[in-house]
């Protein structure tokens, strides 16, 4: 499974440089990395958002691989559709080729509305990996809140005004949702280092059956970060366990990433500017308090679920 | 061999999706469809097909799953009805534009609210601007030869366009009646195999379907769907009777019935023509010059065969089984518009008529041709066997 960088600069990726993704985005570079480990032919299945509206504007298309959106709520619907398709044709010999399927969703399309379609999709059962790239929020019509938006950032739906911080509800731990639907393989990283999406995708792409990876990918637009602190805030993400990352293979947890140290998740905060709000004054302290207290116990939970403990 | 069976529209149609065994069928349950996936379950389950059946969690789940499945160049059919049509709504427009032809088998019943599981037309007129051929079934047998020939037009070249089989609810889908089929090599022998142009699955050519066309392209997209849909006026003729030299039945966009020589004609849909073609006779007998034109294909809408038919009627009557609340109903505006174009004035009255499955009785048809004889034709809307 082990994935050697060198090897990546010899090979094409199925998306091609010249897209219209912001400087600094995570959504590529997730796609870049997750896909570069996997050797069959794949086709891409895309939930709406800023990797499809970006990635083909008509006439143009950045995919070197064959593509198909069609609409918001429906990437796992779809998904099942094209291999539903593939199946069919294989049974009766009309191909012969081993293909693979891959789903991209933002978050809003597969924490929020199309949560539905996944969920069906993954009950199948069909053979096909589906990719969140979660940069917690509708970053594409400008940065509004889901279930995916961390507790105190500053979101359009969800402003820091004089009377509420930002979106006050915790997210939904949806990694956790998709597990409980007994798949093969469910996996949860971020770009903080550059073999690991690239290892995970490749398992789960590799694993017959659904598989699940949930990538915390940076919008440096609306997180309001130097597009050149990509890898960074990811690296902050995990070492203040604000992400853990972490993979379930058949049912069993496993730590792919413990943190050195103990890292305040101010750490990770602090640099953006979605939650510079809460470092004005001392007003907030009870709140990053409680952020903190929410990140200690989830990193518990799923130290539990590892069957691992941690001391930093 | 060809048999004849006494079987119901959903059975029928269930049947010639056996006959067809489509790659991939994907379905979600919804009264009055229900019957169709359920049967082709059981065919799926003892082998008598060897499709993909791919059962969904929701109706819009399922016409993506189709859209997406053609689109990798599989054969696709797919069955719903009402609220499920209503859900897959945003989906329609896509199956239309890619040139997705997905065969769905539409057993039409009543939009709620009020909730009501019966038949009338508001769920497939919903729909009617969604760039997929319609085509409106009388009884099950035509239910039957409908979904085999839909095949053909729908994958045809000049047309690649979705298709709705429309069946009555409840009327059709679930009235037994005798239905001649034919034999599976000769359905077999009809379709044929699909052959995509640009399948998904080519991985070697990949295409990118669904992207984003903004105002410099999205009008010349559209466009092009527009002249799909002329084609398949075309087009339709030639299956249609290719259809007609394997089973004897031919089924013409209009069914034009004794309209000939007819002073007053009422225009439906169908299961109702029934009712009305039997009064038609009735009047006939009674030296009264009667005729019934039963609309067949509602998408692409014959504009200018259906005034040729009623241009020498000297009133006409068109049933609706929809409303358009605060306009004219759909059916409706579709002649009067077309009779416009053609230049003929004939006065046109507009019926609304069994809505939520109200029963349709011989006596509302005898008393609209007494009225059209009379001169009584009014701009206003009349509703049929409206009680209050």
């Amino acid at each position: 499974m082990a994935i050697r960088i060198k090897d990546y600069t010899q090979k094409q990726s199925p998306l091609t440089n010249g897209h219209r993704m912001c400087p600094g985005c995570g959504a590529p570079t997730a796609v870049h990395q997750g896909l570069m480990g996997v050797e069959s032919p794949i086709v891409v299945v895309n939930a709406t958002g800023c990797l499809e509206v970006s990635t083909t504007v008509y006439p143009f298309s950045s995919w070197r691989v064959p593509w198909i959106h069609t609409a918001f709520e429906n990437a796992g619907a779809g998904v099942s559709g094209v291999e539903a398709a593939y199946v069919a044709l294989k049974k009766r010999g009309r191909i012969d080729r081993e293909i693979k399927f891959v789903a991209f969703g933002g978050d809003g399309g597969t924490y929020d509305i199309g949560l539905q379609s996944l969920s069906g999709a993954l009950e199948r059962g069909h053979d096909f990996t589906y990719i969140c790239y979660n940069n917690g929020g509708y970053m594409n019509t400008g940065a509004q809140r889901s279930s995916a938006t961390p507790k105190g950032a500053n979101a359009t739906t969800s402003p820091a005004g004089s009377v509420v911080p930002g979106k006050i509800q915790k997210p939904k731990d949806l990694t956790a949702i998709v597990e409980a639907h007994r798949i093969p393989y469910v996996a949860q990283t971020t770009l903080f280092n550059a073999t690991d999406v690239a290892e995970k995708v490749k398992r789960a792409v590799e694993t017959p059956g659904p598989a699940f990876v949930n990538i915390l990918v940076p919008c440096v637009l609306f997180w309001g970060i130097d597009p050149a602190l990509q890898q960074d805030i990811c690296k902050l993400a995990a070492d203040t366990r604000f992400w853990p990352v972490y993979e379930v293979v058949d049912g069993a947890w496993k730590l792919t990433y413990k943190p050195k140290k103990r890292v305040p998740i101010e750490e990770f905060l602090k640099p953006q500017g979605r939650f510079r709000h809460l470092f004005k004054g001392d007003g907030s302290k009870a709140l990053l308090e409680e952020i903190q207290a929410d990140v200690d116990a989830d990193w518990q939970k799923v130290l539990d679920r590892c069957g691992e403990t941690w001391e930093a | 061999m060809p048999r004849r069976e006494i079987t119901s529209g959903n059975w029928a149609f269930a049947e010639a999706m056996r006959q067809i065994n489509p790659d991939v069928v994907a379905a979600y349950p919804i009264t009055p469809s229900t019957d169709i996936p359920m049967k082709f379950a059981e065919f799926v389950a003892n082998g008598k097909v060897d499709t993909n059946f791919v059962t969904v969690e929701s109706e819009h789940s399922a016409i993506t799953a189709c859209v997406t499945a053609a689109a990798a160049g599989a054969r696709v059919m797919t069955a719903s009805s009402a609220n499920g049509v209503a859900l897959m709504h945003e989906i329609f427009p896509i199956a239309g534009c890619f040139r997705t032809p997905i065969v769905f088998g539409l057993v039409n019943r009543s939009i709620g609210a009020p909730i009501n599981i019966h038949c009338d037309h508001s769920d497939s007129m919903a729909e009617r601007d969604a760039g997929w051929i319609h085509l409106y079934c009388e009884d099950a047998q035509e239910a039957y030869d409908t979904a085999i020939l839909a095949v053909r037009l729908a994958e045809h070249k000049d047309v690649l366009s979705p298709v709705f089989v429309c069946q009555d609810g409840f009327i059709t889908s679930h009235g037994f009646e005798p239905v001649n089929l034919l034999d599976d090599e000769t359905v077999q022998a009809f379709v044929g195999r699909r052959e995509a142009d640009f399948p998904l699955l080519d991985v070697d050519h990949p295409v990118t379907y669904g992207s984003f066309a903004m105002s410099e392209y999205y009008f010349e997209i559209k466009r092009q769907q527009v002249e799909a849909m002329k084609n398949a006026l075309r087009v339709y003729d030639g299956v249609a009777r290719e259809y007609e030299a394997v089973s004897g039945r031919f089924y013409p966009k209009l069914e034009r019935y004794r309209t000939e020589d007819a002073d007053f004609t009422v225009v439906v849909m169908s299961s109702a023509s029934g009712v009305v073609k039997d009064v038609v006779d009735e009047l006939r007998e009674q030296g009264i010059k009667a005729g019934c034109l039963r609309v067949r294909m509602f998408r692409p809408f014959p504009a200018e065969e259906l005034a040729a038919a009623l241009g020498s009627s000297k009133a006409v009557a068109v049933l609706d089984r929809a409303l358009s609340i605060g306009g004219t109903a759909p059916l409706a505006a579709e002649v009067k518009s077309a009779l416009y174009d053609s230049g003929k004035h004939v006065p046109v009255q507009s019926c609304v008529y069994g809505l939520g499955g109200r029963d349709f009785f011989p006596q509302y048809a005898r008393e609209l041709f007494a009225d059209l004889s009379a001169g009584k034709v009014s701009r206003e809307e009349r509703y049929l066997g409206l009680l209050e």
